[in-house]
């Protein structure tokens, strides 16, 4: 980068520093931000087909407020759609979470978009990765119970799923192999 | 290097190609600028606080004096500890996922270590104390079959404790007005004298927890 000596070095750094604020607020603004339609149209039309399998939850002490939950997603349809929500009687809010593992420290986060499940794909929540989220529990998750939840995809609607309460070690679903019983 | 503007070789004049030239002169500008801007806001911009590099490279600051609540109402601190290696975590119980994946595997490698288990404390800190009473905390470590000592504090308290073990932690909000809390997921193995000795990382193997175990309580 070359500058010209013959300029007052003030008015130099004074000019790069209202580019450097227009570049700031460009940035803040989210002007440069775009965004890319990842759907193919011919997907955007086509009905998904929804099967959920293996849902499972870990149990949960009184006074703890929140669980998660599990589950395998598959899309056997022509079209691509998106979970984003649901319901139970077991708790006051369900959310669409995932979590990212940097540095060593846990973040989670809300899918606020919802999980693209995409046309003849199968995605998997579990630990350490997607899940749903159960806040505001109305009463403990018992080990041995199954809770109903009402899932919400974009395109399939309302999916009921009846959740397996599991032991609190458990990494995976008790059909799946588990690693999971600390006894 | 290829020319960014190849739809204006068709048929141009010495000025318009000088034109894009310029125009291409300019775009290069503005992205100079933006990265600048994205490295001075990174510099200067508003206090975020950042996650901390491996706590191991703190070696001996880890660790030190604290003052937290037991599920009974007592004060547990650092000299509290004293005399007795220790595993200490921090977390919260409405963490869906790597606070009960943690103390889980926790509690099965105490089993694997058989009376050896007995030779170290596993200790839980909740950082939210907005919806963690120390009796919640109990009933939560209680589930894991094994004896953990759970704690939490006042928000003054928390901050101490974070701080002293260069944990770090912080609220997220999600809709509906409630929140969610990042946190470091390791879990640090600290010495009869409250020094840290090694750091069992959220994503190793249970051999290798194991191992560091053995030689926690050797």
């Amino acid at each position: 980068m070359h500058i010209k000596t013959t300029r007052p070095m003030g008015r130099t750094i004074h000019s790069a520093l209202a580019a450097l604020g227009a570049a700031a607020l460009i940035l803040a603004t989210g002007a440069c931000s775009s965004e890319i339609e990842a759907d193919p149209a011919a997907s955007e039309s086509a009905a998904s087909e929804i099967a959920i399998t293996a849902p499972w939850s870990r149990e949960t002490a009184e006074g703890q407020d929140a669980g998660g939950a599990f589950m395998t997603i598959a899309n056997s349809g022509a079209g691509g759609d998106r979970l984003i929500g649901g319901s139970t009687p077991a708790a006051r809010e369900v959310q669409v979470h995932t979590v990212d593992m940097t540095d060593g420290v846990m973040r989670m986060r809300q899918l606020t978009d919802g999980l693209e499940i995409p046309a003849g794909g199968t995605v998997t929540l579990k630990p350490g990765s997607y899940h749903i989220m159960l806040m505001g529990l109305a009463q403990p998750l018992t080990q041995g119970e199954t809770v109903p939840l009402t899932l919400t995809f974009e395109k399939a609607g309302a999916v009921e799923v009846e959740l397996a309460v599991q032991p609190v070690g458990s990494q995976a679903s008790m059909g799946d192999a588990s690693d999971g019983d600390d006894g | 290097m290829a020319d960014p503007f190849p739809e204006l070789e068709e048929e141009q004049t010495p000025e318009e190609r000088a034109a894009g030239q310029k125009t291409f002169h300019k775009v290069v500008w503005v992205l100079v600028a933006i990265f600048a801007g994205i490295g001075l806001l990174a510099l200067f911009g508003p206090d975020r606080p950042s996650a901390p590099d491996q706590p191991t490279n703190y070696g001996d600051t880890v660790g030190g004096a604290f003052s937290l609540t037991a599920p009974d109402g007592s004060t547990v601190t650092d000299q509290t500890l004293k005399g007795k290696p220790f595993a200490i975590f921090f977390g919260f119980t409405r963490c869906p996922d790597v606070c009960p994946t943690t103390l889980a595997k926790m509690a099965r490698l105490r089993q694997q270590l058989g009376e050896d288990g007995d030779r170290f404390e596993i200790v839980f800190v909740s950082v939210d104390p907005g919806y963690d009473s120390p009796e919640d905390v109990g009933r939560y470590v209680d589930l894991f079959g094994t004896p953990i000592i759970g704690l939490t504090g006042s928000d003054e308290d928390i901050a101490k404790v974070t701080k002293a073990y260069h944990a770090y932690y912080e609220k997220v909000p999600v809709e509906g007005g409630d929140y969610t809390i990042d946190h470091t997921a390791a879990v640090y193995l600290m010495d009869r004298e409250g020094k840290l000795q090694s750091i069992i990382d959220y994503q190793e193997g249970p051999e290798a927890s194991l191992a560091k175990l053995e030689r926690l309580v050797g």
